[in-house]
């Protein structure tokens, strides 16, 4: 009796709590999240790996140095795709040229200046706006704007004089239009993140806003436009339907105009990856599904590069901003997807 | 005439005069001060053009879909919007010039499009409000890190694809699945009025759904990670369970970002046309819900597809014009489903969360 009024008396420490202890309705939401956030793996996985095995079995070396050929029966042996891979590069390197820029004055001006402030509103809506205009809406309008006369400079013209307002240019100043708002948002939260400090400092020697902007704030938020730029690439990589309308469909080869190298290839036509597989694929005029799928891998194989430049460049950026923020790293910083704006 | 001295005599320089000298190095500065001053303002003026340049354009966008777009509504009126016949034969009476018995050449009626755009985008973005959030809830605040660590990169990568390669993997990994769900007497049934295959409004309205998941999880799971967490740990503390703490506090403090991610939604699933032109079925055809599960095979050819189906590369055709006037229906959709959304974001604007 004595021995056990000397025991200490046992003490009860609260325990992580268990799932085990909830409402069955609550557990069901558990395992429903569960099987989402595994789903997402599983269909992200399906995908990737279904153009892997489709597309590796469809690939050949010769697929990349032959330009497309008509001839639907002959799908084995009747032409690549070299002429949309370089087309690929060519409009991606003309958008992103134009947009990066565009959206790097616009964001700039929003962050920096924006008087006056009614100005700054709508064109923050603005571009919220163009980001939601989809790419075929864009198309109708490049199509109908490029073939007026006064553009006829930038592209060939039928032999009865109307513009036909197919060039690399001109599908390139549109690509710009669907990648510029990637750029400002990313450009915008670059400078957004910035430390008054920095503005400051530099004010304080004497600078104006102008040198301010040159000399500090944009080469500090060099890695914010990097990926803006790059999230706009992906953008118009992947873009068919303003290439469809604006290029040429995805059989068309690279025909420059004139004789100038350069000048005559960006005012000529071609066509891209993307149109190319949306031209091959079983639903397509084309209908040789190896093509497509043989292109459709090489298309994800640079969607996917692009992706993992954005992941480091975004990594970097948070990086940097920790280190100017003397504060530690964000790995998981969501709400600051460049994307999601 | 006098003689001159040699050498001259060199006069005496003034003496220094330290105010002059300093008003001297003062209007030099000012004059530099000003120059730059100037110069910022041309600056501003310069990238305040630039941004104002965006409203012109879309201002510019708005008019070339409308102008071109009027002839067909004003050829149809308000008839434009309704049901009246199939699209296929006035599609194909524009295309050859000669208008319908009874009809004006520009004669069309919107209503199968519109219906398949609204079934297709309806019945993604009611799938992906829900598998959003709970993705969201999921990647904010159940999955181990590790899983987490894999996720994020997943849903970017979900964003990236292109919508022609979802268009391939639509049609040769759902469709044949999807037609092997349609039975042979089901097929046969309605083969006279419309073909069944496996891409249709079930297969779009599937791949559709995952093609803008990503902009919903992302925009959702960053307003529920910058809920303040004292707000969910005095939840906690009052003994209510994570799920419920999530549901009660979380998921409600987030509401106008799940509104706002769904206004998103909604004007991607609208727009999307060349998934949508591969997956759809090709034909322009209203399916019907009083056709029991038929219904979900029906095709579809939502108004963006249409646009790519349909249209040559002539503005200024009959088809054009009609092409054009879903353009301007879908652009002003558009628009108002984006201003909608960031009229809903601002109030998040409060918690500090720019999204």
């Amino acid at each position: 009796m004595s021995a056990s009024a000397a025991q200490p008396p046992t003490i009860v420490r609260p325990r992580r709590e268990s799932i085990s202890s909830w409402p069955l309705a609550d557990r069901l939401a558990y395992g429903l999240c569960w099987a989402v956030g595994i789903g997402l793996c599983v269909v992200a996985l399906g995908i990737v790996a279904f153009m892997f095995v489709k597309g590796i079995s469809a690939l050949r070396p010769s697929l990349f140095v032959e330009s497309p050929a008509a001839g639907v029966l002959q799908e084995k042996h009747s032409g690549g795709f070299k002429d949309p891979l370089i087309g690929t590069f060519i409009i991606t390197a003309v958008g992103i040229a134009i947009a990066t820029p565009l959206g790097v004055g616009i964001a700039t001006w929003l962050v920096e200046y924006a008087r006056p402030r009614w100005l700054a509103r709508t064109v923050e809506s603005a571009i919220e706006t163009i980001a939601g205009i989809p790419s075929i809406v864009l198309a109708l309008f490049g199509l109908y704007l490029f073939a007026r006369p006064m553009f006829s400079f930038l592209s060939a013209s039928a032999s009865d004089g109307t513009v036909t307002g197919l060039s690399f240019i001109n599908a390139g100043i549109i690509m710009a239009v669907l990648a510029l708002p990637l750029v400002v948002g990313t450009t915008r939260e670059a400078l957004l993140q910035l430390p008054a400090r920095m503005r400051e400092a530099s004010f304080a020697l004497g600078k104006t806003r102008a040198t301010t902007i040159r000399r500090v704030l944009l080469p500090s938020s060099r890695t914010g436009i990097a990926s803006g730029a790059v999230l706009g690439m992906g953008r118009i990589v992947g873009d068919t339907a303003i290439i469809v309308f604006m290029l040429g469909i995805g059989s068309s080869k690279i025909e420059g105009l004139g004789g100038t190298p350069v000048l005559g290839t960006l005012r000529g036509t071609g066509t891209t990856l993307s149109a190319y597989i949306y031209y091959y694929a079983p639903t397509g005029d084309g209908n040789s599904p190896n093509k497509a799928y043989a292109a459709g891998f090489v298309l994800l194989m640079i969607v996917l590069a692009l992706n993992a430049l954005v992941t480091r460049l975004t990594l970097r950026s948070e990086g940097e901003r920790a280190a100017v923020r003397g504060i530690g790293r964000r790995m998981w910083a969501w709400e600051r997807w460049p994307w999601s704006r | 005439m006098s003689a001159e001295a040699y050498p001259p005599t060199i006069p005496p320089a003034a003496p220094p005069n330290p105010l002059e000298a300093h008003r001297q190095r003062h209007a030099a500065q000012l004059a530099g001060h000003l120059k730059e001053a100037a110069r910022d303002r041309r600056v501003e003026l310069a990238l305040g053009t630039l941004a104002a340049g965006t409203l012109a354009l879309i201002a510019a966008m708005l008019v070339t879909v409308l102008v071109n777009g009027w002839p067909s509504f004003a050829a149809n009126g308000l008839g434009w919007f309704g049901n009246g016949g199939d699209p296929v034969t006035q599609f194909r009476a524009m295309q050859t010039g000669t208008a319908l018995p009874g009809h004006p050449l520009l004669y069309f009626s919107a209503w199968p499009l519109i219906w398949g755009t609204l079934l297709s985008t309806i019945g993604a973005v009611a799938i992906a409000l829900v598998v959003s959030t709970l993705a969201a809830i999921f990647i904010t605040e159940f999955a181990p890190v590790p899983v987490r660590r894999v996720l994020e990169p997943v849903v970017r990568l979900l964003a990236g694809v292109p919508s022609v390669i979802y268009g391939l993997v639509g049609l040769l990994l759902i469709a044949p699945w999807v037609e092997g769900l349609i039975s042979t007497q089901r097929k046969e049934a309605v083969q006279y009025v419309v073909q069944l295959s496996g891409e249709g409004l079930l297969t779009a309205t599937l791949v559709l759904t995952v093609m803008i998941l990503p902009i919903m999880i992302a925009l959702t799971s960053g307003a529920l990670a910058a809920v303040p967490s004292a707000w969910r740990e005095g939840s906690v503390a009052l003994g209510v369970n994570r799920w419920r703490t999530i549901w009660r506090v979380s998921v409600r403090a987030a509401r106008p970002a799940i509104v706002s991610a769904t206004v998103l939604g909604t004007a991607r699933a609208l727009g999307e046309a060349i998934m949508l032109a591969m997956l759809g079925g090709g034909r322009p055809w209203a399916p019907n819900p009083l056709d029991g599960l038929t219904f979900f095979f029906e095709p579809i050819q939502p108004l963006a597809a249409s646009i790519v189906k349909e249209f040559g590369d002539n503005p200024n055709t009959p088809i054009g014009h009609t092409v054009y006037a879903f353009g301007a229906l879908l652009l002003f959709s558009a628009a108002l489903l984006s201003l909608a959304g960031w009229a809903v974001r601002q109030p998040l604007k409060r918690y500090g969360i720019g999204i």
